[in-house]
């Protein structure tokens, strides 16, 4: 076996990867705050990746004012979505929340194709273009770029959780609403700052997929990818989605290198099954996995 | 009890998921600086009372379907709970509920949320920690790893930090030792003096409530049966053998300390 290309194959794969980890951030974020299942997640992605190619190609702005401005388009889609759709619904059966976010997201699909049209498009190029090189081993600079992008953003996360006073809040909420309540938190609040930041997440995590890979109507089967990402994790665990993220980008690259793409999938969910016998939170999680 | 309630509770029924009528025309008040008891069996009513008051029954489906809630003359109906605690009622529920994968600061910090909104109010987490000095000890570690008596003693530092004007307090003696609810006891008395915090304490304890309280209210099946100062529920016949668990004469011995420390809070004020 040739060290160099499997060390390409690796590379490219946690590449990919952190960006599975990022949007696992998003899920996970939702899913502590509000104990919401947002199947949504791949399609709120892929607004991401729209809303900056309506700004950048549509409205002709630099590509560095349409990255924020899409990033700021999904935060304000998730404040919309969380008081509009997912609040009067809180308290209300699991499933039912969960089937309103898969509702949610193939109107968004809709929207789009209806928009765009259903062919994939290629999103202006603004990422930089000289190869890197980690050794010998040659990766892709867009690649490269997302992975530092998202290291950045999840480290970001991370220390807000740790050592912020919002952190606590977020913590609080998740642990035990009533108690939250009760301490003065606002819990309400809490939960529109987590659908806000974790759609905003996930729409820059759309502009760095179509950067790399282009966009299409479809490119909410990522969210699938995410969905196994943060079962691994654990849903309630934002290291457990950064694990779990390179972990599965990494296994899919292999397995798609070495045994063809149409494993990629098989291998993903043998992993998953795997797992879960063994451990049912997850590798992080706390809380048992609702059952749907 | 003459003069104005802090909290005043006129004529209260609850019902739970629009089926279970809990609370049946229940009226309490709470005087400004004094600690108020409120006894009762298992099941009476009494924590449903208290997240009446603290709003937080509507989380469980419940609500109070008549009477009047005020807390400093404001009727509580239209307020968020997390607004009643901004305004100063503070509600330590039963069983603690700390939050057991923060720490002990984090616990803290979690309440200085309490302070949003009020000019001037910085947190003061010494306060808390020169009351109950073993959670100075303890702040950098997990809430969940404290003993019972630890978590109690953080669910009440968590109230302190929000500087409250009232506090409702509910079963803080529950599974502990002897021992250190009347190190506890001892503590909320002086909390009371000291802070000028006002109590309405639920307790199935009701020899440690008299050593604090100066008022009580006896509850059975969601409304009040028997209620006076402490010194006469104490010569109160039922009151004596069902909740004192005293048959004949012999006078209640234990709690000396604290009703010492009670008495010299009445010649300080
Ligand atoms: N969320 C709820 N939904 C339905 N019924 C409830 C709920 N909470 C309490 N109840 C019922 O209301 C009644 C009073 O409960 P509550 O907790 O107020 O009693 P309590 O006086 O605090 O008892 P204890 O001393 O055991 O804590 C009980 O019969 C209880 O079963
Ligand atoms: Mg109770």
């Amino acid at each position: 076996m040739d060290m160099l290309f499997l060390a390409e194959v690796a590379l490219a794969g946690l590449g990919a990867g952190a960006l599975y980890a990022l949007t696992g951030v998003a899920f996970v974020l939702i899913y502590k705050a509000t104990r919401v299942v947002n199947l949504a997640i791949g399609e709120i992605l892929m607004l991401g990746g729209y809303a900056f190619l309506g700004f950048a190609a549509g409205l002709g702005l630099s590509p560095w004012i349409a990255l924020p401005l899409a990033i700021a388009a999904g935060g304000v889609f998730g404040w919309v979505v969380e008081r509009s759709l997912i609040r009067p619904m809180l308290g209300e059966n699991p499933i039912s929340v969960f089937m309103v976010t898969i509702g949610l997201g193939s109107i968004l699909a809709g929207a789009v194709q209806l928009a765009w049209g259903a062919d994939p498009l290629r999103l202006p190029e603004f990422l930089p273009g000289t190869p890197i090189f980690i050794g010998d081993a040659y990766l892709a600079p867009k690649v490269a770029f997302g992975f530092a992008a998202a290291a950045v953003v999840i480290g970001l996360f991370l220390a807000l959780f740790r050592f912020s006073r919002g952190g606590v809040a977020l913590k609080a909420t998740a642990a035990d609403q009533g108690a939250a309540y009760s301490v003065g938190i606002d819990v309400p609040r809490v939960f529109s700052i987590a659908w806000i930041l974790a759609c905003a997440t996930a729409a820059g995590a759309g502009v760095l997929v179509g950067a790399i890979g282009g966009i299409s109507p479809t490119m909410g089967v990522f969210g699938l990818s995410v969905l196994v990402v943060v079962i691994i994790g654990g849903l309630d665990s934002l290291a457990g989605a950064l694990v779990g993220g390179l972990l599965i980008g990494l296994v899919e690259a292999l397995a798609g290198t070495f045994l063809g793409g149409e494993f990629k999938l098989v291998v993903t969910f043998a992993l998953l099954l795997v797992l879960l016998m063994v451990r049912p939170y997850g590798l992080f999680g706390t809380h048992e996995i609702e059952r749907l | 009890m003459a003069g104005t309630a802090l909290l005043d509770v006129n004529n209260v029924e609850v019902v739970y998921n629009r089926t279970v009528q809990v609370l049946r025309g229940l009226s309490l008040r709470v005087p400004e600086g004094e600690i108020v008891a409120l006894l009762g069996s298992n099941g009476a009513g009494k924590s449903t009372l208290l997240k009446a008051v603290s709003n937080l029954l509507s989380l469980e489906d419940g609500d109070v379907t008549a009477g009047a809630i005020r807390f400093r003359g404001d009727d509580i109906a239209s307020l968020t709970p997390h607004g009643l605690v901004r305004r100063g009622l503070f509600h330590v529920m039963e069983g603690r509920r700390i939050f057991e994968d923060l720490t002990v600061e984090e616990n803290l910090t979690a309440a200085t949320f309490a302070l949003t909104g009020r000019d001037g109010a910085s947190p003061d987490f010494d306060l808390v920690y020169s009351y109950f000095p073993r959670l100075h000890e303890r702040r950098k570690g997990l809430a969940g790893y404290l003993s019972g008596g630890e978590q109690q003693m953080l669910a009440i530092g968590r109230a302190l930090i929000a500087r409250p004007s009232l506090i409702l307090l509910d079963e803080p003696s529950l599974g502990l030792a002897p021992k250190l609810v009347e190190e506890i006891f001892g503590i909320i008395a002086r909390i009371n003096a000291e802070q000028r915090v006002s109590m309405l304490l639920v307790e199935q304890n009701a020899a440690v409530a008299f050593a604090v309280a100066s008022y009580g209210y006896i509850l059975e099946m969601g409304k009040v049966v028997i209620d006076g100062p402490v010194e006469k529920l104490m010569r109160d016949q039922d009151v004596r053998e069902f909740y004192l668990g005293l048959g004949g004469a012999g006078a209640e011995r234990s709690y000396r300390d604290i009703k010492h420390y009670k008495r010299r809070k009445r010649w300080l004020s």
